[in-house]
């Protein structure tokens, strides 16, 4: 077990090489000018050298890489060429809102998911399981943009007025305001690495008011988080419905789901004891693999929704050429994506022995 | 004629085989799926192939002098369906520009699906040469291939297709290329896999005994005998392209306006969702049911074309 762990680490390793060096060129060898994307279109080429100087974008492309590798072997992600912030305290800004929003996603898709997925394979061919995957077929086919815009013109235009109106835009209403965590638990002297996490956890606006029991505006950001959440959590919904479906039939046909029958186990207990747990594998492996595609529907569903998370600072920072935040960003994103690939093959080693010994 | 061969296909016995096209064609139309995403596909292929015809109006040009009393976003009106006879009969309503949203939606057909095959059939023929080259070349070179698709996959789509297009510059053109791809790894990955079973199999090893070159054996053995996985992911492939090239356009990286593309114009007009709804909800719906039917359609073909689910 150990020794599969290890490996499957280690065959991360160059894929994480590739990642940066993907990233790095893209932004790097391709056309177009940073300093005057920067500057404005009528900088000289005077203040454009001095500009490339001082960020060390004169330098030769691959001392440039050595440089950006060196930095962040030592946890250094660059600073913004745009807002002159540090690339990690925008994602401490940013990172948390799309976090947020993708783990409610989840939390209405999987759950869901799942159980539409035993019922219509329970019920085979009822009409549950009909319109179920007729459901599911056509959550694969709407666009995140489009359903987020039908859902935020059904909830705040048709709905306005009704206890079913929900807001379709930004994270908490117009007047109302968080306190950081740092305030609320007297840690604002800290700095470094612990207050990057409490300002993470605190961005959180879910967690942080659930935490610190401010209760009017945990219900208000719930409120605005649903829309959204359902947006992005449509199609894996969909998905997960239907691979949970098609994995149960299949594992309800093997030879000793006929046992447990044939010992005179009710239907119930067949399906709860014996075929569900064989059958959630599948589930593990695509829930894994749409939280990591999450990230990018977030771009819709943020842009749609007004929220500023990282999909949309990813997408502003490539329309404005800044460089180190696409980096920076896409990095922890790519890596993320590979823990959680990691974690999702781990865990199956776990729960299915077979996996091990290939 | 289609008719005449379903019927005799349906009614048919399954066990007498009437040769391997005339099976396949019986048991993809034997499939519900696959008939609906057909139906669909081929309303949406004669719209795009007569979207010159069908179309009441120029899709990129204002109606300002070609149309009386027209106004902009203006809802649809229909006079069948009670719209005062005074104001212009717009079937679709008119987008914030002043043109005719029917016309500009029936053209999006031809842009959708034209795109759709495009980028697919390029991240086909790429990614399946070097899942080709991969699974028969095998050993250091098998895995560098491999291991840049990898790399490639491991972004999110979307993101790693934003990126691309910020460095190439936005346009259908190049948002299609980096839908196109991103997209390669599925198909490199499809071809290396077959390609690896059917390596080892007796007949390939007959076609090496009768001294058949090994691009022979390639072409004429490993891939005729893989194209079933390939045409399904393909299929659902094209569904995919479409929409992720409307995300594209959505967020003003693919095509630019006034081209008539389904994403560009939901994006253009997604201020506006509050006060013209039907400039969201006509090109919204035009693109869910492409991706519908190319879903439908691939699902159909995979339990149509798996033999491992002819139970």
């Amino acid at each position: 077990m150990l020794r599969y762990i290890v490996r499957r680490i280690l065959l991360t390793i160059p894929v994480i090489f590739g990642i940066l060096t993907l990233v790095f060129f893209l932004g790097h060898v391709l056309p177009g000018d940073a300093c005057r994307a920067i500057l404005g279109e009528r900088a000289t080429d005077a203040v454009c050298a001095a500009y490339n100087h001082a960020h060390g974008l004169d330098q030769p492309i691959p001392v440039q890489f050595g440089n950006y590798l060196a930095a962040l072997s030592h946890g250094d992600l660059g600073t913004s060429t745009k807002s002159s912030q540090s690339v990690l305290d925008l994602l401490i800004q940013r990172l948390p809102v799309t976090i947020e929003l993708g783990l409610a996603a989840m939390l209405f898709a999987v759950p869901l998911g799942i159980v539409l997925g035993v019922v219509s394979a329970y019920k085979r061919n009822s009409i549950i399981d009909v319109v179920t995957m007729a459901g599911a077929n056509v959550g694969v086919s709407i666009p995140i943009f489009v359903l987020g815009l039908l859902l935020a013109f059904i909830f705040a235009i048709l709905l306005k007025g009704t206890p079913f109106a929900l807001p379709p835009s930004g994270r908490l209403s117009p007047g109302l305001t968080i306190v950081p965590l740092a305030t609320s638990w007297g840690l604002t002297d800290w700095t470094g690495i612990p207050r990057g996490i409490i300002e993470f956890l605190s961005n959180m606006y879910t967690f942080n008011a659930l935490v610190t029991g401010q209760w009017a505006i945990l219900g208000d950001a719930i409120r605005h988080l649903i829309l959204p959440a359902v947006a992005l959590g449509t199609i894996p919904l969909a998905i997960i419905a239907r691979i949970t479906r098609s994995s149960l039939l299949d594992v309800l046909g093997l030879d000793y789901v006929r046992t447990a029958r044939a010992k005179g186990l009710t239907e119930r207990n067949v399906v709860r004891r014996h075929a569900l747990p064989n059958a959630m594998l599948p589930v593990t492996t695509i829930i894994g693999l749409q939280l990591g595609s999450l990230f990018g529907g977030a771009v819709l569903t943020e842009g749609v929704f007004n929220l500023s998370g990282v999909g949309r600072a990813i997408f502003e920072a490539i329309s404005s050429r800044d460089f180190p935040t696409v980096q920076g960003f896409v990095l922890v994103i790519a890596i993320i994506y590979l823990t959680i690939n990691l974690v999702v093959d781990v865990s199956y080693a776990f729960l299915d022995p077979r996996v091990r010994l290939t | 004629m289609t008719a005449v061969v379903e019927a005799e296909l349906v009614g048919g016995r399954p066990s007498t085989s009437k040769g391997i096209w005339r099976d396949t064609l019986g048991n993809i139309l034997r499939q519900r799926n696959a008939i609906v995403g057909l139906t669909i596909l081929v309303f949406l292929t004669l719209t795009a192939v007569f979207a010159d015809q069908i179309a009441t109006h120029d899709p990129e040009k204002p109606l300002f002098g070609i149309v009386d009393k027209v106004k902009k976003s203006s809802a649809p009106c229909i006079h069948a369906l009670g719209c005062p006879a005074d104001q212009p009969e717009l079937l679709m309503g008119t987008d914030s520009n002043v043109r005719d949203e029917f016309s500009r939606v029936v053209h999006g057909a031809r842009i959708s699906l034209v795109v759709g095959f495009v980028t697919v059939g390029f991240a086909i023929v790429i990614g399946t040469l070097i899942g080709l080259v991969a699974g028969f070349a095998g050993g250091w070179v098998d895995n560098i291939l491999m291991r840049l698709m990898d790399v490639v996959l491991v972004f999110p789509a979307l993101l790693l297709a934003i990126a691309i297009v910020a460095a190439l510059g936005q346009s259908l053109i190049n948002a299609q290329l980096a839908i196109g791809i991103v997209a390669i790894p599925i198909y490199a990955r499809i071809m290396r896999a077959s390609v690896l079973s059917v390596k080892e199999s007796d007949y390939v090893t007959a076609s090496r005994a009768l001294g058949e070159s090994a691009t022979g054996i390639l072409f004429r053995r490993v891939l005729p005998n893989s194209i079933t996985p390939l045409v399904v992911a393909g299929t659902l492939g094209i569904g995919g392209a479409v929409l992720d090239i409307a995300a594209l356009s959505f967020l003003g990286a693919g095509a630019q306006p006034p081209t008539p593309e389904w994403g560009s114009m939901i994006g253009q007009e997604s201020g506006r969702i509050f006060t013209a709804p039907h400039l969201i909800f006509f090109p919204g719906f035009a693109l869910v049911l492409t991706v519908f039917g190319f879903n439908l359609l691939g699902d159909g073909l995979r339990d149509a074309l798996d033999p491992r689910l002819n139970r």
